[in-house]
């Protein structure tokens, strides 16, 4: 595992920039736990000031300190995004293994819900949801229900690997000497899926991100929380730009763009790896 | 015949499954909600004024009647079938009198035009930029696309959309700031230059982020096409590398994108709400943020319910063109 981070690193350019993009969003996350403001603490800076050296990111209107912000922001949103793929790769990677392993009439019924579910459109749905709770939503909640209704193109991927495991022989193997059907899928199947989990949980990052950031700048968040949409919201409530105080919005937005970049890297970085086709490339190469 | 059976009617089941997804759905949302839009209702509206009591219970019931929350669950769950299929989608909250369906009938074309029309530059865009960069991998100008499109991708819609309205409204106004439109309706220049004129902002973040998803979908099924045999005869037998590209490459690389573009509607409707929240643009998306404003929930699930429909329907058009495309499923 770490000689794979390793060779990752040195040999392909987009791991690299991406990882290290990476750090630089987790330090900036954990430099939350360090902050001398409270994330609601308001009036505690000169209002509206421009960056400086004594405030990096400027302050805002409300006289918070944006680059403090900024760190609770990334952390908030890093955390709606991670419960949000747990949720959604693990109800994805359940039916996928459920439905590649017993096939037959359990793979149609499944199949069917999981095509359904790809073309009915997750935003309105989303946002029908949020409106209902709005005043009582919280980060916890936000991530649960991004997670809920991103299961199923993961499941569709899952399950194409496990039918194509299913017809290897220590699965016969596994099933002739007596192994009930879970401890097969479990046991055997589970841990060839382990590198795609891998690959998919970034780009279920990417979805998790952009849908926090749209769902807060619609103010149907949780409008209390620092996270990188409701900093944008609060922002354009605020008038920034009109009034001329970019920062406020700036730091919010480059950020995002920062982490997804950077997650988007790492990924193309981890596919181009587990792609066989360029293994084989790289065999030759080596050889 | 075996077409019908085997392709066409399975897609057709699959719509109808949708839908009944998407339906039950928009109806259980609200009622598994702690929220009783009901009350909000009331609080709204007995905000500036005092009610008598017996004015209160009739306002109660009255608006019972008109959510349809009348009977237990399952008649109402019927009672929601009948005035869906009825295309009556209740009054809207924040325009009383107004109903959903009227509002939404006026929005929906600003929204299919602008969708449409970008869904169709994006596609093409991305597939011959996508067949071009695949084949002529080494160029300098395919690298650079490549790099700017792959940075684009996985951007927000969002974030992408207010850059630019931060850069062209804002900084350097060219560009409306809201809109959709100037002057009446008619068919004259200067209406539908002032179309082309408020549409383009939209039009254009929404086509950025389309075409990056093409482009890099399209790549890497051109640059498989190239190493097969018939592109190798191809070039032996010196056929100029533009009719190689244009005639064989992108051509075969066409079929896959068409069956997926089915799938991605749903994506691309997505950043079209989104594209018209930032822009102020006159279509559902517009409506959209308007409803959660004002909490109008009746609008909210009209505009839900709908783009289930029409995305599920959109994506089954797309589907059942295929076999006009590609001769092997018409021939099975």
């Amino acid at each position: 595992m770490l000689t794979t981070i390793r060779d990752l690193f040195r040999y392909n350019s987009a791991f690299r920039y991406g990882s290290l993009i990476l750090v630089v969003v987790f330090i900036l996350a954990g430099l939350s736990f360090f902050s001398p403001y409270a994330p609601e603490a308001r009036r505690v800076v000169p209002r509206a000031a421009p960056p400086s050296l004594e405030h990096w990111f400027g302050t805002t209107s409300q006289g918070q300190d944006v680059f403090w912000m900024l760190t609770f922001a990334v952390r908030n949103t890093l955390i709606v995004a991670g419960l949000a793929v747990i949720i959604g790769r693990g109800i994805g990677v359940m039916i996928g293994m459920i439905s590649g392993y017993l096939g037959g009439r359990w793979d149609r019924f499944l199949s069917g819900l999981v095509d359904s579910f790809i073309v009915i459109p997750r935003l309105p749905l989303l946002i029908l949801i949020a409106a209902m709770l709005r005043g009582h939503m919280t980060l916890v909640a936000l991530g649960v229900m991004i997670g809920l209704l991103d299961w199923a193109i993961p499941s569709k991927r899952y399950r194409s690997q496990v039918l194509s495991l299913r017809e290897r022989e220590f699965t016969n193997t596994a099933v002739f000497s007596g192994m009930r059907s879970v401890k097969v899928v479990v046991r055997e199947h589970l841990p060839f899926l382990i590198p795609f989990l891998l690959a998919d949980v970034v780009s279920g990052f990417l979805f998790a991100i952009g849908l926090e950031v749209t769902l807060s700048v619609l103010g149907l968040g949780d409008m209390n929380a620092q996270s990188l949409g409701t900093m944008i919201y609060w922002g354009n409530y605020y008038q920034s730009l009109l009034a001329n105080r970019v920062w406020v919005l700036a730091a919010p937005i480059a950020a995002a763009v920062l982490i997804v970049v950077g997650f988007y890297l790492a990924s193309v970085g981890l596919t181009a790896y587990l792609d066989p086709r360029t293994r084989l490339a790289r065999l030759q190469a080596k050889g | 015949m075996t077409l019908l059976k085997e392709y066409i009617v399975p897609r057709l089941i699959q719509w109808a499954i949708v839908i009944f997804i998407g339906v039950s759905l928009t109806f259980l949302i609200p009622r598994m909600s702690p929220i009783n839009p009901i009350d909000q209702a009331m609080g709204r509206l007995t905000a500036f004024q005092t009610l008598s009591p017996e004015a209160t219970l009739a306002l109660r019931q009255s608006l019972m009647d008109l959510y349809g929350l009348e009977g237990n669950l399952l008649t109402q769950y019927l009672n929601f079938w009948g005035r869906v299929l009825r295309g009556d989608l209740g009054p809207s909250f924040s325009a009383f009198p107004t109903t959903v369906a009227d509002m939404i009938g006026s929005g929906i074309w600003w929204t299919i035009g602008l969708l449409g029309l970008s869904t169709i530059i994006a596609w093409t865009l991305g597939l011959v930029l996508g067949g071009l960069a695949g084949y002529f991998p080494d160029r300098w100008w395919s690298k650079a696309v490549e790099n700017t499109l792959v940075s684009i991708y996985p951007i927000p819609y969002y974030i992408v959309a207010f850059i630019l309205l931060m850069l062209f409204t804002y900084y350097l106004p060219i560009f409306p700031l809201v809109g959709g439109s100037r002057g009446t309706a008619s068919f004259s220049w200067s209406y539908i230059g002032s179309l082309v004129y408020y549409g383009f902002l939209p039009a254009l973040s929404l086509v950025i982020g389309a075409t990056a998803f093409r482009f890099i979908m399209s790549k890497a099924l051109a640059s498989t096409e190239r190493s097969s045999d018939y592109v190798r005869f191809a070039e032996i037998a010196a056929l100029p590398k533009r009719r190689i590209v244009f005639r064989y490459v992108i051509r075969n690389t066409m079929l896959p994108q068409v069956t997926d573009l089915a799938l991605s509607l749903a994506a691309i409707f997505e950043g079209a709400l989104i594209t018209e929240v930032v822009f102020g643009y006159p279509g559902l998306g517009y409506l959209l943020l308007n409803a959660i404003n004002a909490s109008d929930y009746n609008m909210i699930m009209g505009i839900t319910l709908l783009s289930i429909v029409g995305i599920a329907t959109a994506s089954l058009l797309v589907d059942l063109c295929y076999p006009l495309i590609d001769p092997r499923v018409r021939y099975r």
